[in-house]
């Protein structure tokens, strides 16, 4: 009878065993899986320099799932789901889910002294040494990386309006229906 | 008589079309002010041809822009640009955005026409640019240019041109009522289309209870001795106006899910629309009015009205004895698809068809909504064939992806399966607004997209920089080495 | 000047819940009026002690919940399964059977579950089943029609039999109750007679029973209005019926001795009331128009075989809920196909 049950364990063994090498998976599609789920603001908020780096942490166990507040509490309960855990809400020690902006640039007080640009990281404003910058709006990702730089503090954070280009249906009141 | 097929679901409504339709169009009056809302579709943008306080003709155009699906807007009377700013717009949001508001002068004075002699003579190109250049847009509600549908490219056999006149919402009369008054020019219209898409047949389309539309209709064709066109009645139903509806109807062709009816060999246009090429083709006139009921309890005598396009719809209210006490909603386009508007001082647009100021007695008011009992009813109102129950599970939990499987964005947004709900659930809304998110989201995923491109881009570029920078110093360094190995070995030879 | 806005649909809706409970509830007045003629007015008595516990556990149970009370007191449908399980039950059954089946119903089978649209099992017949395997005894007294009954009981006497639990002195709990059809056929087959000789007992009689014959009428003509009112669709009654109908069918061709006839399956027991009323619960049934005709051609056959194989006369309770554990699975292998998409 042990033998029995001894040998059923040794072929599930077996089995196990060869379907871990005939099913293995090349590469690491998890950190590609978690990437895409994060918004690609590579703000850094997160503690880790860009969206990339943050997938590999989480894929490590290095990190939390919780430390992207770009991505909001929405991204913590898409990257918890496929990563089969429990959802948590948003750490606020890395900042908390804000409106989506972009940077502008107030153009009276801009010296030219390109710093914003070097902390762009999408390559998202234009101008050069001693010249005037400007912010591309379609491109920025709103990371906020170039407020700080700014030596004459000339770059705001401006919400983006709702207009007929990004109007949504709103959702009914949910009663207790 | 022709065969008509007939479509999964659908429903018998209250028409409510007796309230407007047995009465002559009227012509409105001039108003004092043209408003045009410069965002024509979602996401296209006409820019303004001329500048504030330039003076304007009827039928001069005042905007247009390159995108492939723009049409330009003319000025329905002459006056002068007084501002180009921000106004409410007709949509369901109640945002504003940028309009050209045209103060008129009276005068009414319009730019020369330029009819074509003989439309048989010119090739489908050139018919196509003068019914783009005339602003001619399809007038059933969708405003889909016509000069576009005209146009469904080579790899597409086209076999039938369908006119719609089955005005299948309740309370809308504009197209029988033009069907009765001007059946030459909408057969002329048919026949001017059916040349630009060399098609040899022709249909047009009237539901059952339009006896008198369809005999006008059918005496005109009678005049033309084209055995290419027939007039047919179909059963009343709605949403049977509905495109893909209607060709199934008349011709029993899916237009396959995601596709557009050039898939099957049908193009459909509306009545109007054919009238509207008519005039542009033969009397050189561009789109500037159209005909739009104003109907409902809530207004003091309904009636079709000749309305000049960007007529404010508080002037059209006023020719119409003003508002019931009763007034509830006002609505643009019918009580099944039509939008609430925030207030009147809003202009009608190419696509407006309908205003229905409704009393409270006539809308539905705040529901008293209960769980969803399973009862099926509205899959089996639905003209599509889809599970709206399923659909509203995964809409309300938010799971789009299941809303895609379950073919969300095949729904029509009929509202078939709202009106026969008992436990009377928003579904359209639910529906409509997991629409939405679903194509906020794709929008988001395409930034994201770019933006870790331009990230990855930038760390490629920073990395080769540094690279070269490297290189450059340990070539510097080599030629500095060099350089002294030089000097020590001249030194040495000295 | 300003209006509301709000979205389309903007046409009044044409139906409510509360409408559909109702006329379900209408609806049901034959075959209760039948019931109430052939066995006295016991079957009322069940029904008013039913209702107010149905609605006072509702109330309760939704006041725990923080959900609105009065509004959703309103649609019904408390009152509707409420009815569904007295009208099952035996009509001298005592208040407790009636009560302790009303709680189960709306609290257990109901509310535990999230309430009406939520619940996986009708609890009028997750009620009954509770009550039928937990108290057999009482579940199987039925009172005999009043024109066989030996002894005749005053209105007085069946109060008191219902919550009293006391016969009459001058009488024995065996002479007023009797074997239902359904039962007499089942135990007498076990004896070795013939299904033709069963037929010529006094207890059956066109069809299926004195009296039971007329209130399965009651209720087939209350099941054809809601019919005809488009408030039920004919799938998953006519499924239940033919399924039914085919299997005792095949069985009396096979051996006209040992199966009762089809027609005597159609109208005995709970089938009419199974095929009009219970298997028609939205809420735990099928929904689509393919899968509401299997579910009903399922629900059939169960009845058949568990009457005729299984342990129990009558069945209809244990099919509908088996019949709702199939439900979520018959829908998903019923989708029509969406239009303009390939099949």
């Amino acid at each position: 009878m042990i033998l029995i049950i001894c040998m059923t364990f040794a072929i599930f063994g077996v089995i196990l065993g060869f379907s871990a090498i005939y099913f293995r998976v090349e590469g690491d599609p998890i950190v590609d899986k978690i990437e895409a789920i994060l918004p690609q603001t590579q703000c850094g908020q997160c503690s880790f320099p860009g969206c990339r780096p943050y997938a590999e942490a989480i894929a490590a166990g290095d990190a939390d799932i919780n430390q992207c507040p770009p991505g909001g509490q929405d991204g913590v309960e898409a990257l918890a789901d496929l990563l089969g855990v429990e959802a948590k809400p948003l750490n606020a020690e890395f900042g908390e889910e804000k409106p989506k902006s972009v940077a502008v640039i107030i153009e009276d007080l801009c010296i030219g002294c390109t710093k914003c640009i070097q902390a762009c990281p999408v390559d998202a404003i234009l101008g050069s040494a001693k010249m005037m910058h400007t912010v591309i709006a379609d491109e920025c990702t709103g990371c906020e990386l170039c407020v700080d730089p700014c030596p004459v503090d000339c770059i705001v954070m401006e919400p983006i309006p709702e207009d007929l280009n990004n109007w949504q249906w709103p959702e009914p009141e949910k009663k207790y229906a | 008589m022709l065969k008509t097929w007939r479509f999964h679901g659908g429903l018998h409504l209250p028409a409510h079309k007796h309230l407007s339709a047995h009465r002559p169009i009227v012509n409105a009056e001039l108003p004092n002010q043209l408003v045009y809302p410069l965002q024509q579709r979602p996401g296209v943008q006409l820019n303004p041809t001329v500048a504030t306080g330039e003076s304007v003709l009827r039928g001069q155009i005042i905007a247009d822009s390159d995108h492939f699906l723009a049409t330009p807007i003319h000025a329905a009377s002459s006056g002068t640009v007084k501002a180009i700013e921000d106004r409410i717009i007709p949509h369901p949001s109640g945002l504003s955005d940028q309009c050209i508001i045209i103060d008129t002068d009276g005068r009414d004075e319009a730019l020369a026409s330029e009819p074509i002699a003989d439309y048989r003579l010119e090739p489908a190109s050139s018919l196509r640019s003068k019914i783009r250049q005339a602003g001619i847009v399809g007038l059933g509600g969708a405003a889909f240019p016509t000069s576009i549908k005209l146009n469904p490219g080579p790899q597409r056999h086209i076999d039938t041109l369908i006119l719609n006149g089955a005005e299948c919402e309740p309370y809308i009369t504009c197209d029988n009522v033009l069907m009765q008054a001007e059946p030459d020019a909408i057969v002329q219209g048919a026949l001017i289309l059916m040349h630009a898409l060399q098609v040899g047949n022709g249909i047009i389309a009237v539901e059952d209870h339009m006896t008198e539309a369809f005999e006008a209709l059918s005496v005109a064709i009678e005049q033309t001795r084209d055995l290419r066109l027939t007039a047919v009645k179909i059963p009343a139903l709605y949403p049977t106006g509905g495109e893909k509806q209607l060709i199934r109807v008349v011709t029993g062709k899916e237009t396959p899910s995601g596709g557009i009816p050039a898939d099957v060999g049908v193009i459909c246009q509306n009545v109007g629309t054919a009238a509207a090429v008519y005039n542009a083709i033969c009397r050189g006139l561009p789109l500037t009015e159209r005909v739009v009921t104003v109907t409902g309890q809530g207004v003091k005598q309904q009636q079709n009205m000749r309305a000049r396009i960007g007529t404010p719809i508080s002037n059209l209210i006023n020719q119409c004895g003003g508002y019931q006490d009763s007034v509830e909603r006002l609505i643009m386009g019918g009580p099944m698809m039509g939008f609430a508007l925030p207030e009147d001082d809003i202009p009608i647009v190419k696509a407006t068809n309908c205003i229905l100021a409704a009393a409270d007695s006539e809308v539905a008011g705040s529901k008293e909504t209960r769980p969803c009992i399973r009862c099926g009813d509205c899959a089996k109102a639905c003209p599509v064939d889809l599970l709206p129950q399923q659909l509203y599970w995964y809409s309300r939990a938010g799971n789009l992806e299941k809303c895609k499987e379950f073919s969300l964005f095949d729904c029509i947004e009929c509202g078939c399966c709202e009106v026969v709900c008992p436990s009377q659930i928003p579904l359209v809304q639910y529906y409509r607004s997991a629409k939405s998110k679903t194509i906020a989201k794709a929008k988001e995923a395409e930034k994201a997209a770019i933006a870790k491109r331009r990230h990855d881009f930038l760390l490629e570029r920073k990395a080769r920089e540094q690279a070269e920078r490297a290189e450059r110093s340990r070539r510097k360094k080599e030629a500095l080495a060099k350089l002294k190995a030089a000097e020590t070995a001249t030194e040495g030879a000295e | 000047m300003k209006f509301s806005t709000v979205m389309s649909p903007h046409l009044q809706p044409v139906n409510s819940v509360d409408r559909v409970m109702l006329q379900v509830l209408l609806a049901l007045i034959p075959g209760i009026a039948a019931m109430t003629w052939f066995f006295g007015i016991g079957v009322l008595i069940n029904i008013a002690l039913a209702v107010v516990v149905a609605l006072l556990a509702e109330a309760s149970i939704l006041g725990l919940r923080g959900r609105p009370i009065g509004s959703t007191l309103k649609d019904l449908s408390a009152v509707v399964t409420a009815v569904l399980l007295s009208i099952s039950l035996p009509v001298i059954a005592p208040w407790w059977i009636t009560v302790v089946g009303s709680l189960f119903a709306i609290v257990i089978a109901k509310h535990l579950y999230g309430g009406l649209g939520y619940n996986p099992f009708n609890p009028a017949m997750a009620g009954y089943v509770l009550l039928l395997v937990s108290f057999p005894m009482q579940m199987t007294a039925w009172l005999a029609p009043i024109e066989l009954g030996s002894v005749a009981l005053s209105e007085i006497d069946l109060l008191k039999l219902i919550f009293l639990e006391q016969l009459p002195d001058n009488v024995n709990f065996d002479a007023v109750t009797m074997a239902t059809p359904l039962d007499s056929v089942r135990t007498q087959l076990g004896l070795g007679r013939s299904v033709p000789e069963i037929k010529t007992d006094s207890v059956f009689g066109l069809l299926a029973g004195k009296g039971w014959e007329w209130v399965a009428g009651g209720y087939l003509l209350g099941g054809l209005w809601l019919m005809w009112r488009k408030i039920i669709g004919w799938q998953i009654p006519v499924g239940l019926l033919l399924g039914l109908g085919l299997f005792a069918s095949i069985c009396y061709a096979i051996d006209s001795n040992q199966f009762a006839l089809p027609s005597f399956h159609l109208v005995a027991g709970a089938t009419m009331l199974g095929a009009f009323f219970i298997a028609t619960d939205p809420v735990t049934a099928a929904t689509s128009v393919n899968g509401r005709i299997i579910y009903g051609l399922l629900i059939g056959s169960l009845v058949y075989i568990i009457r005729v194989w299984g342990g129990y006369p009558d069945a209809m309770a244990f099919a509908v809920l088996l019949g709702n554990l199939t439900a979520p699975a018959i829908d998903y292998f019923t989708r029509p196909r969406v239009f303009g998409q390939k099949a």
